[in-house]
């Protein structure tokens, strides 16, 4: 019985053979069922997001022939041919395998560091194979660590606290101006991918007015009705910046299009409160000297990107701090995992019996006196026949529940009831 | 020593625990650091209470008239304000700059004599202690104002530098921080304003006149008008953020010159 991981990942296979892997939410029972046929897989379990596609299992005997049929049956399930994404596949066992799954669930593997999504996708395929049945305790304990661990990294390491995307760190710096961003106002003064981006993270932060200006007032419009929001005409920009919180440009002009007289009179009809200026244009739309008047801040983007940057650095740093918490989830539960073992509780009860067969057979051998060697050897066999034809049974029937979802039960009663050396799990 | 000294100590050993785990919290924000910082704080202002209970017991007065008795007070009055603002504004940053003051002026508070010496019937009665009680607790509002304005002045640097990198510091907005700022001055300026009208109502029962030219009433006036000026701009011009963090910074310090500059200068020492 062993642990096994077979995948791929943004880091070994190119999106055109991702996607070609890909399981959507509905077709993943499916594909656990396909796994459940094969008689080397005992426990199954399926994760497919944009950027991997793997399977956690456990193998009835060596993990090889499990991983293989893995690899058909993902093929098989979209009809392809198994040589197709081969070469992008990595397999895991034991030890390695824990580890990598923790560290999908830590997002350690992602591809950007930190992100938190990935452990909410890896809960929801836990799900999935559990209201299946395909996950046995093995899997199940594996998962609960793997919660646990990520639990741990997220609260005890800064892997996911700073900002890493331009928007996002836009929107902390937001946060850190206006402090709760509920009710509060945002513009945004031309269109693109970017601004939108950065739009789309304030107002699920709470951002409840949304303006929208362009030289082409039917684009403020278009835009406008995508965020519940409302158009301006670009002449009017100024008079709404009044009332306006938060400022995203990114126009495609050529020349600047607010001068630090501008800022000046604004924040005077502002009363004071402060403004927050986003210039994502290149060239910029802003102007540099903004920046001095008392209480506007303005950010370019190149200041959102050395943010970005030093956030990037840090990360790093944490996901070092993170490997350390993760190394010591893996121990923890490799040692459960051995406990669950049969084969050392066999050994121990067999050398105890041994152990007991020898003291009495020199007990009976000096009481006996005067045997003949051929005779000593016979009493001998005959002790370790007993022993053997005792042993027997128990043994294979222990071996067999071991593996079964209540077989660590078997071991510990039985190490208790001979009295064998206490195993710490 | 007599038992409410040993109580007040007890309070510093906690004011001064706590301030070193809110400074910690700003590097590491560790939830669990940051109860313990509260919860230090909390013992200590327990113990501080305790404190000025039992020695209100033995003088049969309120501890407001030594030096000693003011500082301490002073530093209750900070801590007791700041509870409040950090529960109702759920951050804890700010402890990170106000324990520190608080130990500041606790140790001052230790360094000074603390015999109980029995007054001059002039100096006692209820007039003459309420307004030293409003004096100071108007004053430990504008420390407050001090702290945030301080906090505020650095994180607007930080936001406002244009090779920014990482936040060095993890501050509170500067919404908050203003919003503090403010509505600490909203709390302290009324009692700055009656502790001022009793001190010279006493002032004329006392010394048979309203006001007389000492320097600690004069720069008293001086700090009112500073912080009614301020005020009045945040009301009607919307003098708000740098300025007025400023303001508040010159105002404590005004204040501060009041009680001790002042003293010093005039006796050389703070007895």
């Amino acid at each position: 019985m062993e642990l096994f991981v077979v995948g791929l990942s943004h880091d070994t296979a190119r999106i055109a053979v991702r996607e070609r892997l890909h399981v959507s939410e509905k077709e993943l029972p499916k594909l656990l069922d396909l796994l459940g046929e094969r008689s080397e897989i005992v426990e199954r379990m399926a994760l497919a997001t944009c950027n991997r596609v793997e399977v956690y299992g456990v193998s009835e005997g060596s993990a090889t022939p499990a991983m293989e049929a893995v690899v058909e049956t993902l093929a098989a399930h979209r009809g392809l041919q198994p040589v197709a994404f081969a070469e992008a596949l990595y397999r895991y066992t034991a030890a390695d395998a824990v580890r990598h799954v923790f560290r999908v669930a830590c997002s350690l593997d992602s591809m950007v560091l930190g992100e938190p999504q990935i452990l909410g996708q890896v809960k929801a395929a836990f799900t999935v194979a559990r209201a299946q049945a395909a996950v046995g305790m093995v899997l199940s304990n594996l998962m609960e660590q793997a919660f646990h661990v990520a639990k741990r990294v997220r609260t005890e390491t800064g892997i996911g606290s700073a900002p890493v995307s331009i928007a996002s760190a836009g929107v902390d710096l937001a946060r850190q101006i206006f402090g709760d961003l509920a009710g509060r106002s945002v513009m945004i003064i031309g269109a693109g991918e970017m601004a939108e981006l950065a739009l789309r993270h304030l107002t699920e932060d709470g951002v409840t007015s949304v303006l929208v200006a362009n030289r082409n007032y039917d684009r403020a419009v278009a835009l406008a009705t995508e965020f519940n929001g409302r158009a301006v005409t670009f002449e009017s920009i100024r008079r709404e910046m009044a009332e306006t919180d938060i400022v995203i440009s990114c126009t495609g002009a050529p020349h600047v299009i607010l001068r630090k007289e501008d800022l000046q009179v604004i924040i005077h009809e502002r009363r004071h409160r402060p403004i927050f200026l986003i210039d994502i244009a290149n060239p910029r739309d802003i102007d540099d000297a903004c920046n001095e008047v008392d209480n506007v801040y303005l950010k370019s983007i190149d200041d959102l990107e050395e943010v970005v940057k030093a956030n990037r650095t840090e990360r790093q740093r944490e996901a070092q701090r993170a490997d350390v918490i993760v190394g010591r989830g893996v121990g923890l539960y490799l040692d459960w995992l051995r406990g669950l073992d049969a084969v050392p509780t066999i050994v121990s009860l067999r050398d105890r019996l041994e152990a007991i067969r020898q003291m009495e057979l020199e007990k009976a051998l000096g009481k006996l006196g005067g045997l003949t060697s051929e005779q000593q050897a016979t009493i001998a066999s005959m002790t370790q026949a007993m022993v053997n034809k005792i042993l027997h049974q128990p043994m294979t029937e222990l071996k067999r529940q071991a593996a079964q979802q209540n077989g660590h039960v078997y071991t510990s009663v039985l190490r208790r009831l001979f009295g064998l050396e206490e195993k710490e799990n | 020593m007599a038992i409410d000294h040993v109580f007040f100590y007890l309070a510093l050993a906690g004011y001064l625990l706590g301030a070193l785990h809110y400074l910690l919290y700003v590097v590491k924000p560790n939830v669990r650091i940051g109860m313990v910082a509260t919860g230090l704080t909390v013992v200590g202002f327990a113990a501080h209470t305790v404190s000025h209970v039992l020695r209100v017991y033995s003088l049969r007065r309120p501890p407001l008239t030594s030096p000693y008795e003011s500082l301490s007070f002073f530093a209750w009055a900070i801590v007791l304000i700041y509870l409040v603002i950090e529960h109702r504004y759920r951050n804890r940053i700010m402890g990170a700059f106000v324990l520190p003051l608080v130990v500041l002026a606790g140790s001052g508070a230790a360094a000074l004599p603390q015999r109980m010496a029995e007054l001059v019937p002039k100096l006692q009665g209820v007039g003459l202690w309420s307004h030293v009680a409003m004096a100071l607790f108007g004053n430990a509002a504008f420390a407050l104002t001090f702290c945030v304005g301080l906090m505020y002045l650095i994180q607007e640097r930080q936001l406002k530098s244009r090779h920014l990198g990482r936040l060095h510091i993890r501050l509170p907005s500067l919404e908050l921080l203003d919003d503090v700022g403010f509505k600490s001055i909203l709390f302290g300026f009324p009692l700055l304003t009656l502790a001022l009208i009793s001190g010279s109502l006493w002032a004329e029962y006392a010394r048979g006149s309203f006001f007389t030219w000492r320097p600690r009433e004069v720069w008293s006036v001086v700090s009112w008008v500073l912080f009614a000026g301020l005020l009045y701009a945040r009301v009607s011009a919307g003098w708000r953020g740098r300025k007025a963090a400023l303001l508040a910074i010159l105002g404590f310090c005004l204040v501060l010159f009041t009680f001790i500059g002042v003293k010093v200068l005039r006796d050389g020492s703070l007895i």
